[in-house]
């Protein structure tokens, strides 16, 4: 029996030395397996008596216990070692840059509309589009600007022939919309415009939002209150507004709207003007057939990239249509 | 309309500073654009008087001058030719400063002492005019400072008036509107009908009677033209923008700005027989003031004389006729000239004048007289003569009726949202000059003055009273109105998540023009004409797009030339296509995409996007907008014979997707492999909404085949083929390998395809699927020669 303690004491020791799983496993078997040098043991206990038999099975038990527990230690022991390792030669540089398609980006003009859109969407608003080569029907005579008339001076229009043309507004949206429908309305046409002009601050296209509202009792008070939500709305600004009177032939009363853009060295409010606005003129109603005792309306219109100048601080208009990589990826 | 604080002022004095008076009429709608002092800051400049003038001894262009300065008389050596004795001119004196902080200082020039400075109007600030010194009137009093002499303490002020407001198209005008603002009386000076001396009188016909219901004439025999205006009424015109020419046109000039109406002078001398006013004749000719000839057109009006045309009407007069120093007669011209006849046509002729600009506008119908009678005093007291009778010409059914418009009460408050107590609302009407005719039961009938043309309907006279009461006085009150839900159709889809869409695949949103280079545009699209602007800004801005690619391209090569190599561009909005009659616009999505399908970088390499990256965003963007399209091989004048996909819907043309032709890529100057698609947006946006279908329990069987195919037959050919015998529980059929080599053999390719079948309801047996693949097999073989590779 003193065989059995020097071999457990063996076995130990090579436990201890094994480095590897494999390893381990060869002492595995050279010990315990069946024909293990302690599994063996039991061999000897044939020569025993029957008195000492069951003392003699015991040792060999516990010394396969002993054997078997060191084993398992020393497994659990490199098989953590073994998935460290291997974790330590898995690490990576996670600074690096990460893999596949960089993100594209919305032009200025659109995320700008994108906004305007969808604030008059949550109030109603539908969202209307025309023809951008228009007649002069629907450009001008339908919205009170006869042929002889002063204010076409102040549209620089592009002509085709004498009855067709490039839209100067997004007006004529509306006269096709209200011609198409029956009140009330209330809608907002986005779009492209041009006008024969081109300098530093006048770019042959550019785009407007104009919005309409025609309802059964709506006054200069509600396109007051309209116009000067959205613009805090959009300047997330409660910021001064002013209405000044102004003319457009399909408004009356019209006005122009100044925004508070910083402060005179006096300190008194620096006005921008910002908008257009007015009650819809009654001719224009009667030219779409709706009658203008009946109902009433308001229309606004605005810039889009002077918007968007204002908002993002841009201070050269023609880099909207120059497209550069390098200005519109500032926008995404 | 730029005019002089101070002259206003003599008609309507506020006790308002200049700032406050600008801001008042801005917010009644007289948006004034900017403002000038009438002269440079200076001090230390008194009239000084020349009291003789002899030659410099060194130098031939300058003169030894000794002046007054009502105190003492100093050596002065002055370089203006038009120094003399006895003249009175603005002096500097040692002292002074000069605007730009110019001091003067005891001086010595060429070896002369000079103690001050002889002022031309330049040097005060005072206009561009560099000939010479400013001369002063021989009454102006030597020793007074300029400043106060000229009044200098103004300024001009530019207001931008609407084309409606005719009628503040004077200071008049202009001072009508403070007076309301402020509630003050509004003061011009008299005007009395001047008795005539004589009873000559010109000959007027009107033929034109539309164009001119209205016009009157007048001689004025031997005036001395020769005198100038008066320095007041030159400085008057100055600050108002006009030069001074000569007395009779600076009289004529005053009264415009003072009352409003444009008028004419004409050499009586030079008006054979008299005045007509007529239509001109085709081929006419007319040189004009500015010295250029025209040819005039039949829809032109004009003054004639009964020999030939004198002046366009309204517009500007001819030089033949015009006054000058040596004119001894006048003929005055006041007259009323139809708005609609007259707008565009001096535009047409290239001119825009000061009268031209309020005839279109419309000036005052009943001015005509008094303009004539102020005009003619103003002449008598500066050129002298004998005024004879005013002959009057008028076309009363031509001429604008008086009009009288209704106000309701009601409407006012429907309309402004605000109710205006009756007392303001009168006060405010009559003070614009509107006459309340009859209260009525609910508001007013008001008759509109003849200077107010733009008043003709009841929202005019609610302008008028918002305007006055002020805008901003109004309250602010949300809109009311139902707010019912809208119908939105769920299989389309907005163009903002096509656009996102784009943005979350790398593609960065361009707007570029509408109309394009037609040299481009012929590149990209050879068979199509672009519909051609009559006007355009430049010429390669001159037809419209019938493609998104001519802008997308010329962008691509902008930025190619700005060091830009990983260009990713799309694009929505419309092209333009003649057609027939009509013109089609049809929204449009296009793209452009050229360098690394990746950014670069460690990880994702250098590849180059090619045909097929492009394709796999579209075939994405088609999932989400749940629509089939098939892609076909197809030719494109622009695009690379071998690499050219027309895209259809249920055989219907939706589109293209192609590699840009190499020879245009070169005539474009681009660089590397361009790829562009350009899709019919309103073709794609619907798909369709959900339907839910049950989820096989039952496992779904895989098959792998690879064969040999011809490299004619499209992959497309072949998946038509299987499909059509893989029965109704082919769930999908993939290409998991393309392979062409010379192991193959010329003109062949291996194409490795998967097939998968799964049945709703039951597990397929071995036996069934393997007839099934069979048959797939077979039906290759017999329909498109393929042969199974081993």
């Amino acid at each position: 029996m003193e065989n059995l303690e020097q071999l457990v004491q063996d076995g130990l020791a090579a436990v201890d030395k094994a480095d590897s799983l494999q390893a381990l496993d060869h002492i595995r078997v050279e010990y315990l397996g069946k024909k293990g040098v302690i599994t063996q043991q039991a061999k000897t206990l044939g020569k025993l008596s029957a008195e000492e038999r069951p003392a003699a099975g015991q040792k060999i038990n516990e010394a396969k216990g002993q054997v078997e527990q060191a084993i398992n230690a020393r497994r659990t022991e490199l098989e953590r070692a073994a998935i460290e390792a291997k974790l330590a030669s898995e690490s990576i540089d996670v600074t690096l840059p990460g893999r596949g398609q960089d993100l594209g980006g919305l032009h200025p003009v659109t995320r700008t509309l994108q906004r305007i859109e969808q604030f008059f969407s949550r109030a109603g608003y539908t969202v209307e589009q025309g023809p951008e080569i228009e007649d002069d029907y629907h450009n001008f005579e339908a919205l009170n600007i006869p042929g002889h008339h002063p204010a076409r001076a102040m549209h620089d229009t592009f002509y085709f022939n004498p009855g067709t043309l490039l839209r100067t507004h997004t007006s004529p949206v509306q006269i096709r919309t209200m011609e198409a429908g029956k009140p009330p309305f209330r809608m907002i046409c986005p779009g492209r415009v041009y006008r024969c002009d081109s300098d530093m601050t006048h770019t042959p296209m550019f785009h407007q939002v104009e919005g309409l509202l025609v309802e059964k009792d709506v006054s200069f008070a509600d396109l007051k209150s309209t116009v000067e939500e959205f613009l805090r709305v959009f300047f997330e600004r409660d910021l001064e507004v002013r209405f000044r009177p102004s003319y457009f032939p399909f408004t009356e009363p019209s006005a122009e709207v100044d925004i508070e853009w910083g402060r005179e060295a006096d300190g008194s409010i620096k006005w921008l003007e910002v908008m257009g606005c007015g009650m819809v003129h009654p001719k224009v109603f009667e030219h779409c057939g709706i009658d203008a005792e009946e109902y009433r309306g308001f229309a606004f219109g605005l810039g889009v990239e002077r918007l968007a100048m204002l908002r993002y601080g841009v201070n050269d208009l023609r880099m909207f249509f120059e497209n550069d990589l390098r200005f519109l990826r500032q926008f995404r | 309309m730029k005019f002089s604080e101070q002259w206003l002022r003599e008609w309507v004095n506020p006790a308002i500073g200049t700032q406050e008076l600008m801001d008042q009429i801005t917010m009644a709608g007289l948006e004034v654009d900017g403002f000038e002092p009438v002269a440079g800051q200076f001090s230390g400049v008194v009239v000084g008087e020349v009291q003789s003038v002899t030659p410099h001894p060194d130098a031939d262009k300058l003169r030894v001058c000794q002046v007054s300065d009502g105190t003492q008389t100093v050596q002065v050596v002055c370089g203006a030719p038009n120094v003399r004795d006895g003249l009175k001119v603005p002096f500097a004196v040692v002292g002074a400063v000069l605007p730009g902080d110019f001091k003067i200082k005891k001086a010595k020039l060429r070896g002369q002492p000079s103690e001050g400075m002889l002022c031309s109007e330049s040097e005060l600030g005072l206009s561009e005019s560099h000939d010479g010194l400013m001369e002063l009137p021989a009454d102006a009093p030597v020793g007074q400072y300029v400043a106060d002499y000229l009044n200098l303490n103004d300024v001009t002020i530019d207001v931008d008036l609407t084309p409606n407001r005719s009628d503040c198209l004077s200071i008049k005008g202009i001072a009508r509107e403070v007076g309301v603002l402020n509630s003050l009386v509004v003061e011009g000076p008299e005007i009395h009908p001047v008795e005539a001396v004589h009873s000559e009188v010109p000959d007027i016909r009107i033929e034109a009677t539309a164009g001119c219901p209205r016009y009157l004439g007048r001689i004025l025999r031997n005036v001395n033209l020769r005198s100038q205006s008066p320095l007041w009424m030159q400085e008057k015109l100055r600050r108002s923008g006009i030069r001074s020419i000569d007395a009779a046109v600076d009289v004529t000039n005053y009264v415009m700005l003072e009352l409003g109406q444009p008028m004419h002078a004409f050499d009586r001398t030079e008006i054979q027989g008299g005045i007509v006013v007529r239509m001109a004749k085709a081929g006419e000719k007319l040189v004009l003031l500015d010295g250029q000839e025209v040819e005039l057109t039949e829809q032109t009006l004009i003054i004639a004389d009964h020999e030939k045309p004198v002046a366009i009407a309204g517009v500007m007069g001819g030089e033949h006729s015009g006054v000058s120093a040596q004119t001894g007669d006048l003929i005055l011209e006041s007259a009323y000239f139809d708005p609609i006849t007259l707008a565009g046509k001096a535009r047409g002729y290239g001119l825009h004048t000061d009268a031209s600009h309020r005839f279109e506008r419309g000036v005052d119908y009943k001015l005509a007289r008094e303009a004539m009678e102020r005009a003619t005093q103003l002449l008598l007291e500066i050129v002298g003569g004998e005024p004879g009778e005013i002959i009057e010409v008028i076309s009363k059914d031509d001429l604008p009726k008086d009009r009288s418009v209704d106000l309701r009460a009601t409407r006012l408050y429907d309309v402004l949202g605000l109710d205006i107590d009756r007392t303001t609302v009168e006060e405010i009407l009559t003070r614009l000059g509107l006459h309340i005719d009859k209260l009525l039961k609910d508001g007013w009938r008001v008759s509109v003055p003849s200077f107010r043309p733009d008043i003709s309907i009841e929202e005019d006279l609610i302008e008028e009273v918002g305007r006055i009461f002020g805008y901003n006085n109004l309250p602010v009150t949300e809109p009311t109105g139902s707010l019912g839900l809208r119908q939105e159709d769920e299989a389309t889809r907005p163009i903002s998540a096509i656009q996102s869409f784009f943005v979350d695949n790398g593609y960065q949103e361009a707007i570029t023009y509408s109309f394009v280079d037609p040299k481009v545009q012929q590149l990209i699209d050879p068979e199509r004409e672009g519909i051609a602007l009559a006007n355009p800004i430049s010429s390669d801005l001159s037809v419209m797009r019938t493609s998104l690619w001519s802008g997308l391209l010329k962008t691509a090569a902008y930025n190619q030339n700005r060091q830009q190599a990983r260009i990713r561009l799309f694009e929505t909005g419309l092209r333009f296509e003649q057609v027939g009659e009509r013109i089609d616009q049809q929204q449009m999505l296009a793209g452009v995409v050229v360098g690394s399908q990746y950014p670069e970088n460690w990880a994702n390499g250098r590849r180059t996007a090619d045909f097929f990256d492009v394709k796999g965003d579209l075939e994405s963007l088609f999932r989400l907008l749940g629509i089939e399209i098939q892609f076909v091989g197809s030719q494109h004048p622009a695009l690379h014979p071998g690499q050219t996909a027309e895209l259809l819907r249920d055989g219907e043309h939706v589109g293209w997707l192609g590699t840009l032709h190499p020879q245009v890529q070169k005539n474009l100057e681009l660089n590397g492999t361009i790829l562009v698609f350009e899709l019919f947006l309103d073709s794609i946006v619907t798909g369709y909404v959900p339907n839910f279908k049950e989820i096989s329990k039952f496992p779904e069987v895989r098959r792998d085949l690879a064969m040999i195919v011809g490299s004619d037959i499209a992959f497309a050919d072949v998946e038509r083929v299987a499909k059509k015998h893989a029965g109704e529980q082919l769930t999908a059929l993939r290409a998991f390998d393309v392979y062409e080599g010379e192991n193959l053999g010329e003109g062949n390719r291996s194409l490795a395809l998967s097939l998968f079948w799964q049945h709703p309801e039951r597990t397929l047996n071995e036996d069934e699927v393997h007839s099934l693949f069979n048959g797939v097999i077979d039906a290759l073989k017999e329909e498109l020669g393929a042969t199974l590779r081993s």
